[in-house]
């Protein structure tokens, strides 16, 4: 225990293990900072900056930047809680998120982030990108109107030779995150059911499968994002 | 054809890291890189089809489709079309009978748009088969395009018409011209390259060289301006298996052109600083990470380090050094401006797609292949050279107090001379325009796209760290240039190119913020389009790396320096436009459905 360090998130006194990376740190001292893309054992890109805190003045994420001794961190000052719903709002506006028909809905991180920051209306003007939907594969479908590039899946879904079963494609507005055709065909049940679960909105799907989940029993109906995390 | 892709990947040793080498060798042999080769190489590195693909992508160069026998890429940036880009758009698509973006169906010819490619002081010019071609004329065109038809070859379409200084050697032939308009102590031709390294070094350790660098207080010359004799320092002490020296030449800056000017005419003196590099910080490998533009230098630049290998400036126990040994090799990129981002120029360098990482850990801690890596750009090495030359205290009395030595300046657009001056830090904007014959001159663009914005009222600023901090690239606008339209719209649509995608902030922003911009352009602008305009652009800065960071900034710096600019364009009588023309909408659905629209709105 030799290796705990003292750092302050908005003023209050933390303490973590040296080294831990700030969301986690924060977590452990009862504080939430939202995240989208991060996934708890994964190593995290910082690809979403919905954890964006602000240390010594620089906008940094939480997800990828380890605490250290005396670091001074604000989380929850206004402007940081704009740039937060800024980002939400901002993917929101860049896909096709129509949450009344999706089968995520009740339990997709980006709709419970909404809900968390209040968003009524973005104040983006709507994208309303021409996007394809991919059932190629025998087992899942990947719909690329709500794909939020978290890149969730091509850092967990690989075969047993350690091949990547998904991957970007394209650059910069025109990304996508596609499915290997050949490593499609032979992804497994499991493999399935797994990236389903990672995906944190509803991009990935399995296939006969859908609203087997009745409201009120998801995943945000009645402990919305963050609030399991107390002081 | 495909036991030459294999020979290619057995000639990288089937290494997953050197994946780009692979992939550029492949798409030179066959012209893209199809679907046999894409299964080859993910087969024989183990990894998913997919996977390779998602590196091909993201680089403009390399492509799964067939790119044309002849595949012409034509410079867009906003300095080009100044110079006359659009009709020698206009040409090449009237004379090869497609559009931009096509290939023949013969396969012999095909034409691309590319971001800038290192050459805004001799526009409108093109890349094609990885020669460079410049100063376009329509009648150029139509001839280029007869030749190509005619089947001469390459060397045929240039006409032997060769650029100034070194571009006529035969390991060159090219037709640019480095145009070289003041020299100081990085272009001069006082040094004889080889003199430090043999004379000077044999006498001084490596923790002295990075004395000797520090107390010169050079700053990084790529734009950052982080203090060089730190980072080494950083990395000599950093812990690690190999230490590894990084040259990052992938100027990508639209209006930057000085290393390649450099790197044709000085390559000795900048591979020599890598070397020093080396010596400093206890490493024996050198990479030169030269953008794919640049491809036309790769024997040339080859020929050179072979030189210097002879000569034992380069190699093993170097001027007599015992085990100072130290070699390099050339990487190149393949058509991606964020590479120029030292992370992302790392992680293109293992041979994936560009996308910058996370900090920290830094580069001189965790670099190329997680070992303690310096990457600085091409001007620094040059200048480190120098220093160890004459001493750090010599260096000192060049330039200013925060900002010392000289600069090398790529001076482009509205001018009598562009091209690269040598000038002495401190050097301010009236000045520079008055050496390069700038006349009523709008606004000077300081420091590319990702730089800002000036008007006369700023001319009195100063080139520096802590004033006008620049990589070099100055852009000058004359009166007559729709400053909107021509210079902040290109710049916006640049970045919406080149971000990689990887943050939210910075793969949705920059679109959103264009949008808005189209919108004012076309007359349908509020005033409260300026103030989202404003407080839009912040959310940026929560983006990962410099690109992302600064993709707002040809609005936002406009906004702040010609805002007068944008208010003559808003509609003066409205808070609020629905941005939704009901007459023309419902006209165009009446087409489709082949109906005659009836309006009773005005009646």
């Amino acid at each position: 225990m030799s290796n705990l360090i003292k750092f302050k998130i908005d003023n209050k006194e933390c303490m973590a293990e040296k080294g831990t990376y700030i969301v986690d740190a924060a977590r452990e001292n009862g504080i939430y900072i939202p995240t989208l893309c991060n996934m708890p054992g994964v190593k995290p890109k910082g690809s979403c900056r919905v954890c964006t805190v602000k240390i010594n003045g620089r906008l940094m994420t939480s997800c990828t930047t380890p605490v250290a001794d005396g670091m001074e961190i604000e989380s929850s000052a206004a402007e940081i809680q704009d740039i937060r719903k800024s980002i939400i709002e901002l993917i929101f506006v860049s896909g096709n998120h129509f949450c009344p028909s999706c089968e995520k809905s009740g339990s997709c991180e980006l709709q419970a982030l909404g809900y968390l920051y209040q968003m009524m209306v973005p104040r983006f003007p709507y994208d309303f990108p021409l996007r394809k939907v991919d059932a190629s594969s025998p087992k899942i479908i990947k719909d690329q109107n709500r794909c939020i590039q978290c890149k969730r899946c091509i850092k967990t879904i690989k075969d047993e030779q350690g091949r990547s079963l998904f991957a970007f494609r394209n650059r910069g507005h025109r990304i996508e995150v596609v499915l290997d055709k050949e490593l499609g065909l032979m992804m497994t049940e499991e493999m399935a059911d797994l990236a389903m679960k990672n995906c944190p909105v509803g991009s990935i799907l399995k296939k006969e499968k859908g609203f087997d989940i009745a409201i009120g029993r998801r995943k945000y109906d009645h402990e919305p994002i963050g609030s399991t995390i107390k002081l | 054809m495909e036991k030459s892709v294999k020979q290619i990947i057995a000639k990288y040793n089937t290494n997953q890291t050197r994946l780009m080498d692979i992939l550029i060798d492949t798409q030179e042999l066959q012209g893209f890189i199809g679907k046999e080769a894409v299964s080859d190489i993910a087969d024989a590195l183990n990894m998913s089809q997919a996977d390779i693909e998602q590196t091909i992508t993201f680089y403009h160069f390399l492509s799964t489709e067939p790119r044309g026998k002849f595949a012409i890429y034509l410079n867009d940036s906003a300095v080009a079309i100044m110079y006359g880009q659009r009709a020698i758009k206009e040409t090449f698509e009237k004379e090869v009978g497609i559009k931009f973006g096509q290939v023949t169906n013969d396969g012999l010819i095909g034409l691309f748009n590319t971001a800038c490619i290192g050459m805004n002081d001799q526009e409108p010019a093109a890349i094609i088969n990885n020669r460079v071609f410049t100063k376009l004329t329509p009648y150029r065109v139509r001839e280029i395009v007869r030749y190509m038809r005619e089947g001469k070859n390459m060397d045929e379409l240039i006409n032997e018409s060769y650029g100034d200084g070194k571009n006529h050697l035969p390991s060159l032939k090219s037709m640019v011209s480095s145009n070289i308009r003041r020299k100081g102590m990085i272009l001069s031709d006082s040094y004889i390259y080889g003199s430090v390294t043999k004379n000077i070094l044999p006498g001084i350790s490596p923790e002295a060289v990075i004395a000797e660098i520090k107390h010169s207080n050079m700053r990084g010359r790529g734009g950052a301006g982080f203090p060089t004799g730190l980072k080494w320092e950083f990395c000599r002490r950093a812990k690690g298996d190999k230490h590894y020296v990084i040259c990052n030449a992938d100027e990508g800056e639209p209006g930057t052109f000085k290393d390649r000017v450099i790197l044709t005419e000085k390559p000795e003196l900048v591979f020599e600083g890598m070397a020093l590099a080396g010596y400093a910080i206890g490493g024996d490998e050198g990479i030169l990470y030269l953008r794919y533009e640049y491809r036309y230098m790769k024997e040339y630049l080859e020929d050179v380090l072979a030189v210097m290998r002879k000569n034992n400036v380069l190699g093993e126990n170097i001027a007599g050094i015992e085990g100072f040994t130290f070699d390099i090799r050339i990487q190149f990129g393949a058509g991606a401006y964020v590479c120029g981002e030292e992370s992302a120029l790392l992680e293109s360098l293992e041979g994936k797609r560009g996308e910058p990482r996370d900090k920290p850990p830094f580069p001189v801690e965790k670099g190329y292949l997680n070992q303690p890596t310096i990457i600085n750009n091409v001007e620094t090495f040059a200048t480190a050279v120098r220093i160890i030359e004459n001493g750090g205290e010599w260096f000192t009395q060049f330039g200013t107090e925060d900002s010392t030595g000289t600069k090398i300046l790529s001076i482009s657009g509205d001018c009598m001379f562009p091209g690269v001056y040598e000038v002495n830090w401190g050097f301010n904007v009236e000045d520079m325009l008055d050496m390069v014959g700038a006349y009523n001159v709008q606004a000077v663009q300081v420091g590319g796209p990702s730089g800002t914005l000036i008007g006369p009222d700023e001319f009195h600023r100063t080139l520096g760290y802590s004033d006008l901090s620049t990589g070099g690239s100055m852009i000058i606008f004359n009166k007559q240039r729709d400053l909107l339209r021509d210079v902040v719209l290109n710049f916006m649509e640049f970045f919406i190119d080149e971000s990689c995608g990887s943050c939210s902030t910075c793969r949705n922003m920059p679109e959103v913020m264009k949008n808005k911009l189209v919108r004012i352009l076309n007359g349908n602008g509020v005033k409260s389009d300026l103030t989202d305009l404003k407080a839009w652009g912040k959310v940026l800065l929560a983006s990962r790396c410099g690109l992302g960071q600064t993709a707002g900034n040809p609005i936002i710096s406009s906004l702040k320096n010609f805002r007068p600019l944008y208010e003559e364009l808003l509609q003066k009588e409205k808070e609020f436009d629905q941005g939704f023309d009901l007459e023309a909408s419902v006209q165009q659905s009446c087409r489709y459905v082949k109906r005659i629209p009836k309006f009773h709105l005005h009646e």
